[in-house]
């Protein structure tokens, strides 16, 4: 008979019973799954809440991070250290740099490019602003300004408009810029583009223009110096523009006494006649009795 | 025969039916020199499909794949029988868990061989009407039912009962006689007893390891399973199984085991004679035996001098030389009493009349070189060495001749041969069987 009681522990290769049924436990899925995924995640996820949920510990990390992004803010490559302004007029230049309203040294980081554009782009000359940090660590700004295309009267000021009737500035005197039309009336700044084309064909009378005059927001009036006018109509003004230059060419029509050309039916052009002309012409066929007058 | 004899077994037979659709089932083979273990992963619906197709004990196997497989010198086992309960339940742990490392899955039901519990082997007949014209299943289990059981003696269990023959009317040497016509059934069974004390061990053996037992199947029939070839089966031919304290032998025909036997004699016998004849350790002598051991003495053999420890010396270095020749001279003669044995089995169960003569030599013990030899001579019978099926995933380590009966056993649990508790026995349900079932189950598990 084998001895009952062991003499001396000698390793056994024979799993203990303990350990037999935990490794047959460690190979059900389910537990493996929940030992090695599902309760790291849980670990790592309760933890981390709970050292986040925190006040002090949130400021910590503000802090921190606060911290972190100051001394990156502060790398002196990142610094930008001065202004390039390139296009536009130099009277325009003051007032961009006033515009881009940062204080130089900045952190290119810390600037907001697509704001500064913004800025620039509310003053009403610029037309269009490109804001780039350039290699020389400076903030490089293109312009290109509005060019004023004519001026505008409204009340008693007058104005420089560009072409798509954007106010760029006030003008104090109608002599600062003579070679620019000038327009008047209602809804004028909305049809430019318009006006200058019919200023361009009144080319042969341009030194008798005085301007133009929106009139009812719907068609313009040419205003010349010794108070003539010419009316012409809402839809194509210059075709009648042009007949009325031919009639000029051939006739001499506005050299004549005569207070308004009146081209609003096309079908039918009437003149004002002036008070000289009017005179002048009664004797030449006696007036019918009882419509003097 | 009363019809609640098999309730265990019916209750074994669910429980491999059930690891069968969850797909992994151990197989386990506990002998007296090694427990080995198999974990297999089967495929259900390959092994359904395979069904139909034919009555081959080794179809099927290839919805089986071998993912774990550990091996470990036995402890508390003697002659295939459980001696030392919480000794050999530690070998059984550690083969266990190694295999389920293995495996990388955790087995829940196995199946075992038993080699020991001396089984007998018994042909039993019985005979009953078609009850409609044409045979069913019902017809099947009523035959089996009147089937006279002969007396087995007390302390014994049915592990194996097969039906191996149907006749019906004059016809002999149906397979399936279902669905045929005829006036009166008669069935030839095979039934196998063994010690219901080594069936009960080993079953309180495995439930302290926390598994179920699966099925219990003796390793004779498992390693003829293995070991012979189809057409070896059919024709008919016996297996023996050298195994280390055991040997056993059966007998198949037409693709059943006709007969089994068990001698208590085996290659551990070897080892202890080599050990008395030299009286060197019996590690020396195991080592001897394996490295130099042969049956078959040449003039060569005289000169090749082999160095053997003495036993009860002090000191270790206090050796001495043997030649070949004496120890071929102490394995010989054992190895021929124990093939004797064998012829002495073989004639008693008949295996004269039988029409293939092949006797198929399998287990540890058949490594012996030169033992085909002695043993075509002694059995006057071709013999040759049979190795274990193949089967997917097999390692290399178990494809020796030791393990037949593992994967023989792997075989017979995947495609189990109907067995008697597989028919509807008329009868079977009452009062009386329920509380036998009962009273079976508290004393067992």
């Amino acid at each position: 008979m084998r001895a009952l009681i062991p003499l001396r522990r000698r390793r056994d290769p024979a799993p203990s019973r303990l350990r037999y049924r935990l490794a047959r436990l460690w190979l059900r899925p389910w537990l493996r799954s929940a030992v090695t995924l599902w309760l790291p995640v849980a670990v790592i996820g309760v933890s981390g809440w709970a050292v986040l949920s925190q006040p002090l510990m949130m400021g910590r990390m503000r802090q921190a991070f606060d911290d972190i992004r100051a001394s990156i803010l502060a790398q002196p490559e990142l610094m930008l250290q001065g202004l390039a302004i390139t296009g536009g007029s130099q009277a325009l230049h003051p007032r961009i740099a006033e515009a881009v309203g940062v204080g130089f040294p900045v952190s290119s980081l810390a600037l907001d490019l697509d704001a500064v554009r913004a800025r620039i782009e509310a003053i009403s000359a610029v037309a269009e602003a490109r804001v780039s940090v350039g290699p020389d660590r400076r903030l490089v700004i293109s312009i290109r300004e509005r060019e004023p295309a004519a001026i505008l009267r409204r009340g008693g000021t007058l104005y420089l408009v560009d072409r798509d009737g954007v106010l760029i500035a006030q003008l104090a005197q109608r002599a600062a810029r003579p070679e620019l039309p000038v327009l008047a009336g209602e809804g004028a700044e909305d049809h430019v583009r318009e006006a200058l084309r019919i200023v361009q064909v009144a080319r042969p009378i341009a030194g008798r223009l005085r301007g133009l005059v929106r009139v009812g927001a719907r068609r313009w009036d040419l205003v010349l110096n010794r108070d003539q006018r010419i009316q012409l109509p809402e839809d194509d003004p210059v075709l009648a523009l042009r007949r009325v230059l031919a009639f000029n060419e051939a006739e001499h029509l506005l050299d004549r006494d005569i207070r308004r050309i009146d081209m609003r039916d096309r079908t039918r052009p009437v003149l004002q006649l002036g008070p000289d002309a009017l005179r002048a012409l009664r004797p030449a066929e006696p007036a019918p009795e009882g419509e003097e007058t | 025969m009363s019809a609640r004899i098999f309730d265990t077994q019916r209750f074994m037979r669910d429980r491999l039916r059930a690891a069968l659709r969850r797909g992994t089932l151990g197989v386990l083979d506990i002998g007296s020199a090694k427990i080995s273990c198999l974990v297999l992963r089967i495929d259900p619906e390959r092994l359904d499909a395979v069904r139909p197709a034919g009555r081959s004990a080794q179809a099927g196997l290839d919805a089986v794949r071998v993912i774990g497989f550990a091996n470990t010198q036995s402890r508390g086992v003697r002659m295939g029988e459980i001696d030392a309960i919480d000794e050999a339940e530690r070998g059984v742990r550690t083969v266990l868990s190694r295999a389920q490392k293995h495996a990388g899955e955790r087995i829940d039901q196995v199946a075992v061989a038993i080699s020991g519990g001396a089984p007998r082997s018994y042909g039993v007949s019985g005979a009953a009407p078609v009850a409609q014209g044409e045979v069913t299943a019902q017809d099947i289990g009523a035959a089996l039912v009147s089937c006279i059981l002969p007396d087995f003696g007390p302390g014994r269990d049915v592990i194996h009962a097969q039906p191996v023959n149907f006749t019906l009317d004059h016809r002999t040497g149906l397979s399936d006689p279902r669905g045929q016509v005829g006036a009166r059934l008669s069935v030839d069974m095979h039934m196998l007893t063994a010690a219901h004390a080594a069936i009960r061990n080993l079953a309180f053996v495995i439930r302290r390891c926390d598994l179920e037992l699966a099925g219990v199947a003796t390793a004779a029939y498992a390693a003829g399973l293995s070991a012979l070839v189809e057409d070896e089966m059919e024709l008919g031919a016996a297996c023996v199984d050298l195994g280390a304290e055991t040997t056993s032998v059966s007998v198949f025909l037409k693709r059943h085991m006709i007969f089994a036997d068990v001698l208590r004699l085996g290659a551990a016998h070897v080892t202890q004679d080599i050990a008395h004849a030299f009286a060197a350790p019996l590690e020396d002598a195991e080592r001897v035996k394996t490295k130099h051991g042969e049956v078959q003495a040449t003039g060569r053999d005289d000169r090749e001098m082999i160095e053997l420890r003495r036993i009860g010396s002090e000191r270790d270095f206090e050796r001495r030389m043997i030649t070949r020749t004496e120890l071929i001279g102490v394995i010989r003669p054992r190895m021929e009493e124990i093939l004797e044995d064998v012829r002495l089995r073989l004639d008693a169960a008949g295996f004269d009349c039988l029409p293939g003569q092949r006797v198929v030599l399998t287990g540890g013990g058949s490594q012996l070189p030169g033992l085909e030899d002695l043993a075509t001579r002694i059995l006057g019978r071709p013999v040759r060495i049979g190795r274990p099926l193949r089967i997917q995933g097999l390692p290399q380590a178990a494809t020796a001749a030791q393990f037949s009966a593992l994967v023989g056993l792997a075989a017979h649990a995947v495609r189990p041969q109907d067995e008697c508790w597989d028919f509807e026995l008329p009868g079977r349900y009452g009062p009386q069987g329920l509380r036998r079932a009962l009273r079976w189950f508290r004393e067992n598990w």
